[in-house]
């Protein structure tokens, strides 16, 4: 059996009290929210913190309210959040959510979990004995990066599927530390570093997501995985247009997942559409434009190259859903 | 794997209730609700496959959702109503959805069955009429190695007939 390695669990009951137990302990305590990616990676060995602060009977962190905006509690389930009334005028957001891992996880898991989900590689998402057979890698005990030999830097790839859908919204997330709260723009909690991907430091908690009014806005999430069910994304793409009542475009947002080691808006798709309507030439523009800027490297499945094409594909099919077109039957095939 | 470097946390004596019964244990911090229930409580009804999330075989329902087992730990149950495959038949009476997978091939070597069933069980209690693409989806994080599904999608859309109260 592949057990958990021992550690002690702290139970707070506020988010003051976590916020003081992980200042105190330092950054052998991790926060345990749904537990879905941390403790399988806890079982793999990758990580192995002295104290879980587990954060699920903190009630504040499950609130959700709907005013000009809309707060959302990083506690929140996938499952609560895909299934929500108020994300209809947040597509992207609840399309995203509902299309992570299976309905169990999604049981489990929660929002501000996927969106500090660790860093994924097919050299690092590996048992001890197998990472220790090939002498470790870059990210976990080694000092070899085996997808790009000669990089220094850790190219494991950022697999949330919430965290394009919310960078394509303008979402920004509410840290909690001892110290206080700061803000943080979503796009800007990313560095690109597989190994370091996250500006939250270890003593601060993800608390909320706040995603601004979306009044005239569309927005929608494509993802690209093998099963369509459990598995991690390959590629996610979130696109999100704000059109006039001629159909132009004024305002338009898109940003690719699961293309590097974080989320990232791609500015030239904005640029493309920006005073255009969502015709077939400016889709095709705009497509070609974000495919450029995805640079799979091989570290998850399907052949690298193929992944790059498809990308094309998959903004195609975000933007031609976001001018109205019904693609139902070529969804079911993801 | 050897976790000998730390000293072991103490066990916590942890209460719960397992289909509908309450039950006193006391586990470490890292014992998962899997091992607790298998290792504790002897109710190995509930199956442990891949430990990581992705197969589905230890599926239970948490407060009436259906959550992975091996990803729960058992401390953080206290107080919260767990229902396993053993709480599903009433006395020697199968569930219907059990008398279901057992008439219709929806269990061939019966790893996945628990897991399916409180899967099935959940879904069936929210949506008493889903249609088949439903029931696929509700049954999307099980892996069944032997079916190919097709008999377990029918075991659900019969047990649901039956427990709407339509002829069978």
């Amino acid at each position: 059996m592949m057990r958990l390695p021992d550690f002690e669990l702290r139970r707070p009951r506020t988010l003051a009290e976590a916020a003081t137990i992980l200042a105190g302990e330092g950054p052998a305590a991790r926060p345990l929210a749904g537990g879905t990616d941390l403790l399988p990676n806890m079982k793999r060995r990758q990580q192995t913190p002295r104290v879980l602060v587990a954060l699920g009977e903190i009630p504040g962190l499950r609130t959700f309210t709907n005013g000009a905006a809309l707060a959302i509690g990083a506690g929140t389930t996938l499952a609560a959040l895909a299934a929500d009334t108020r994300m209809a005028q947040y597509g992207a957001l609840a399309q995203a959510a509902a299309r992570v891992a299976s309905p169990q996880l999604r049981n489990q898991a929660t929002l501000g979990g996927n969106l500090c989900l660790d860093t994924r590689c097919s050299y690092y998402d590996q048992s001890e004995p197998w990472r220790r057979a090939i002498g470790c890698c870059l990210k976990k005990d080694g000092d070899t990066c085996w997808v790009a030999t000669a990089s220094r830097r850790c190219v494991a790839v950022s697999s949330s599927d919430c965290a394009p859908a919310l960078v394509a919204l303008g979402a920004r997330v509410r840290l909690v530390s001892r110290e206080g709260t700061r803000e943080v723009a979503l796009e800007d909690f990313y560095r690109d570093d597989g190994m370091d991907h996250l500006v939250k430091r270890p003593d601060e908690i993800l608390s909320a997501v706040d995603v601004p009014d979306a009044q005239g806005w569309r927005s929608t999430y494509w993802k690209l995985r093998r099963r369509g069910a459990i598995d991690f994304p390959v590629l996610g793409v979130a696109a999100a247009v704000k059109r006039d009542t001629a159909g132009t475009i004024e305002a338009a947002r898109v940003a690719l997942g699961a293309a590097g080691s974080r989320p990232f808006l791609v500015p030239q798709a904005s640029e493309a559409l920006i005073g255009r309507t969502l015709d077939d030439a400016t889709i095709a523009a705009t497509a070609r434009r974000v495919a450029a800027r995805a640079k799979p490297v091989d570290n998850t499945d399907f052949e690298t190259r193929w992944r790059k094409d498809v990308a094309t594909q998959l903004v195609s099919y975000a933007l031609r859903e976001l001018r109205g077109e019904d693609l139902g039957a070529i969804r079911r095939r993801f | 794997m050897n976790d000998s470097t730390r000293p072991a946390s103490p066990r916590e004596p942890c209460e719960f209730s397992v289909n509908g019964e309450p039950v006193a244990i006391a586990c470490a911090a890292h014992v998962t609700l899997l091992e607790a229930l298998r290792e504790e409580l002897g109710l190995t009804g509930t199956k442990h496959g891949c430990e990581l999330g992705e197969c589905g075989a230890c599926t239970v329902l948490l407060d009436g959702a259906s959550v992975l087992s091996c990803l729960v730990l058992a401390q953080t149950c206290a107080g919260r109503q767990v229902e396993t495959v053993e709480g599903l038949a009433d006395g020697p009476g199968l569930h219907p959805l059990q008398a279901a997978f057992a008439d219709l091939g929806g269990s061939q070597c019966g790893y996945c069955t628990p897991g399916m069933l409180m899967s099935a069980k959940q879904l069936l209690a929210a949506e008493p009429a889903p249609d088949r693409a439903r029931i696929r989806e509700a049954i999307g994080g099980n892996l069944c190695r032997c079916t190919g599904y097709q008999q377990i999608v029918d075991a659900i859309a019969h047990a649901a007939a039956v427990m709407r109260g339509e002829p069978a």
